[in-house]
């Protein structure tokens, strides 16, 4: 099996710019309508940003909190919302540690991210200006934050 | 008719009665928004003889076209008045979040009028909109009102412009501050919100934002980004507007100790590279902005540590240099009191700059100051001058709280070094070693704008002989003014100028947002309609071409510089450029536009000459 990616958010790179949501609500809702992105951006004032999409836990407490099993899991480790059985009671977003879920305010049901499946990669990868969103595996992640701190200890060293 | 929701709000505080109005279409395409609105609404809407403060003014709050669409940096508002700084017409433009906010909340904009008998605040939550209660909020600064109203609603995506104690004491500089650094700075809007006894405008909103073409203007938008990052915007992204200081200082036109000179022998020390190097936590952006430009300072140590403040090259360079200040922890300081407290860094530094200037010249005593020794240079009594100011503290914050003209006033002396035009304070750029920029500040409906027009650019980019003016110049300040209109109509960052390649594929944009059949010569003649909008209303109150000169340091006074030693205006020579100028808009000598001019914009011609 692929290891699964993600949408990693370098929060140095990040200035919070929110065109991910835009981005994001046109590919997925037709509309430009950044309460349905999938992704969202918090900031902490006064510089800390970071755009947050479904992080495909191992054993996602989405799941485990739906009452009506509206939620399942899919191969690629992502979530898919069952909408018929949804009736947006929300504990699935209280569950979810991330904010990755969200409420359509319209048809009072939950939506997560799908990593735009069935597209070449997320959209919001694609778009992202300060190119501060990253669709890959946590090993990547690790493996490049490895090399980062040795480049650290070697610039120091010479 | 997309782009735009189709609808606003009207509000009156006396009443408290809230309603929707339409928004024509013949309006929007006649005005296309933003500016454009204010300026209408303000013609139309305040009575004959109104003062800014009076209840009839009318505050407006207006969205463009292109607010919430993915249309780079186009999350923008203005908010506009009748000004109590200058008596024409006020207004500025912010970025933040509440601009987009409240188009996804359904609306264009809100209009607002009367007085209301207590501290309100006004919260829009999509088609629901009310008047709460903001006793509690009184005399709370802008951050802390931002946190306090998403508490009490329990909700953390609130977007919140509100006014400072300043505002709420009537500061004629007040602004309206939103997303902690976002300021509807200029012309005192903020003083007309606290004379409605209305605090805040809390924005939360979740509707769709419909486009005529959001495949194409998505397509389009994918490689603005790309341009967003590249050189057209490397200044901003870098070293932000702070850039300027170094440039302006090498060019000899960095205005220092009340723009007396042009250089500043401590520029190193306070350039926008040091700041980069030292108090930068973070550059970050606004919705929807792929460049960022906003450098965000966090003071580490020293006697001003913890001071928070996004600083921008005018707010530096005014209450630095043109203060004698070089200390940048103080300068951040003080900006992050003009931002929290309520009054406008360029209005703030200006002003102080005057009263350090009184009191070297002996007009101002210790007594006046309240001990303070307000000479040029003094970091410490600068951040205090502007703290008092704010709060109309003392003998010098009830001097200095209305700005540089008023205080003059005041004080029955010292006129001749207030720096301003239409009683508002000037921009960082100086006057005698940048004379283009002068006219076009000078005749700024606004008063004192850089904005209106970037009438600075043929001076700094060395088109034109900076040192003297001539009829020819008029045409820089036109052709600026007109494009900047647009600009500020639709509303999209002028930082974004130079991405565009030309005026048609601004024009481009404006046709997959709203579906209008718009040429890029019909945009342009829309920016000359809005334009002349605006003028009408102030020659509705009184403006002539008395009102389109600058201060009289800029005639009377040789420049002793290290790089503009003995510039000066020529009276005879800005009086030439000054006609140049009306007579490229097709307006009389006195300023007033003719008839056939407004005829053939489609403008009332009341008003208009012969």
């Amino acid at each position: 099996m692929e290891a699964k990616k993600i949408i990693v958010c370098d929060t140095e790179k990040c200035a919070g710019c929110e065109l991910c949501e835009y981005v994001c609500s046109i590919f997925k809702e037709k509309t430009i309508n950044w309460s349905k992105s999938r992704i969202r951006h918090v900031r902490i004032e006064p510089t800390f940003d970071i755009a947050i999409a479904c992080r495909k836990c191992e054993e996602p407490l989405c799941i485990k909190a739906c009452p009506r099993d509206a939620i399942e899991a899919l191969d690629d480790g992502s979530v898919k919302i069952l909408k018929d059985r949804c009736n947006g009671c929300g504990w699935c977003i209280e569950a979810c540690n991330f904010g990755a879920l969200k409420l359509d305010w319209d048809t009072k049901s939950v939506f997560a991210c799908d990593f735009c499946a069935g597209e070449d990669g997320p959209k919001c990868v694609e778009f992202c200006p300060y190119d501060a969103l990253e669709f890959t595996t946590l090993d990547a992640v690790g493996h490049e934050a490895g090399k980062k701190a040795f480049k650290r200890i070697i610039e120091e060293l010479e | 008719m997309k782009g735009y929701a189709g609808k606003f709000l009207r509000v009156n505080m006396t009443t408290g009665e809230i309603k929707p109005d339409t928004l024509s279409e013949e309006v929007a395409r006649k005005f296309l928004g933003g500016y454009g609105f204010v300026a209408h609404t303000l013609y139309n809407e305040v009575p004959e003889g109104t003062d800014a403060l009076d209840p009839e003014n009318v505050l407006c709050l207006w969205t463009g076209p292109v607010a919430g669409t993915p249309v780079p940096v186009s999350s923008k508002y203005i908010m506009g008045a009748k000004s109590p700084a200058t008596g024409f017409i006020g207004f500025g433009i912010a970025s933040g979040g509440i601009g987009s906010e409240l188009k996804a909340a359904g609306w264009d904009g809100i209009v607002i009028t009367g007085k209301a008998d207590k501290l309100k605040y006004l919260y829009i939550q999509n088609g629901h909109a009310e008047l709460r209660d903001a006793g509690y909020l009184e005399g709370k600064t802008t951050w802390d009102t931002e946190e306090l109203i998403r508490e009490e609603l329990s909700d953390d995506e609130i977007r919140v412009s509100s006014i400072g104690p300043a505002g709420e004491l009537l500061s004629r500089l007040a602004n309206v501050t939103n997303d902690r650094n976002r300021q509807v700075g200029r012309s005192g809007i903020g003083c007309v919100m606290g004379s409605k006894n209305l605090k805040a405008i809390a924005v939360r909103g979740t509707g769709s934002i419909e486009v005529a073409d959001l495949d194409g203007l998505l397509e389009l938008c994918k490689d603005l980004y790309k341009r967003c990052r590249g050189p057209a915007t490397e200044k901003y992204r870098v070293l932000g507007t702070p850039a300027n200081v170094l440039v302006h200082n090498r060019l000899g036109c960095l205005p220092t100790n009340n723009f007396q000179r042009g250089t500043f022998d401590r520029a190193e020390e306070c350039s926008g590279e040091r700041m980069l190097e030292t108090m930068v936590k973070k550059v970050v952006a606004c919705p929807s902005c792929p460049i960022s430009c906003d450098h965000v300072n966090v003071v580490k140590d020293g006697p001003w540590a913890g001071a928070v403040a996004s600083v921008d090259y005018e707010s530096l360079e005014l209450l630095g240099p043109n203060c004698g200040v070089s200390d940048l922890g103080a300068i951040t300081k003080a900006n992050q009191l003009c931002d929290t407290l309520g009054i406008d860094t360029i209005s703030a530094g200006v002003t102080v700059s005057w009263a350090m200037e009184a009191y070297e010249k002996g007009y101002l005593t210790k007594e006046d100051t309240d001990g303070l020794d307000l000479r040029f240079g003094n970091a410490e009594a600068m951040v205090e001058a502007v703290r008092v100011m704010c709060l109309r503290e003392g003998n010098l914050g009830k001097l200095i709280a209305d700005g540089a003209a008023r205080a003059a006033e005041r004080l029955g002396k010292g006129a001749e070094f207030a720096m301003v035009n239409k009683k508002l304070e000037w921009g960082a750029y100086s006057l005698r070693s940048l004379q283009t920029a002068t006219l076009g500040f000078a005749t700024s409906v606004r008063g004192a704008c850089y904005l209106r027009s970037g009438s600075y650019q043929p001076d700094v980019k060395g088109t034109v002989d900076r040192y003297t003016l001539d009829r020819s110049r008029g045409k820089f300040v036109f052709d600026g003014e007109n494009l900047y209109a647009i600009i500020d109509s639709m509303i999209i960052c002028k930082f974004t100028r130079g991405i565009y390649k030309s005026n048609d594929e601004i024009a481009s944009v404006l046709r997959m947002v709203t579906g209008f059949d718009i040429t890029d010569e019909e945009m342009i003649k829309t920016g000359e309609r809005i334009h002349n909008m605006a003028k009408l209303f102030n020659v509705r109150f009184g403006a002539s071409r008395k009102d389109d000169y600058p201060p009289p340091r800029a005639f009377d006074e040789k420049m002793y510089d290290d790089v503009s030693d003995g510039a000066v205006i020529e009276r005879e020579k800005y009086d030439e450029a000054l006609s140049g100028y009306y007579e490229e808009r097709r307006w009389n000598e006195e300023g007033i536009p003719t008839i056939g001019l407004l005829d053939e914009l489609g403008l009332d011609a009341t008003l208009g000459v012969k």
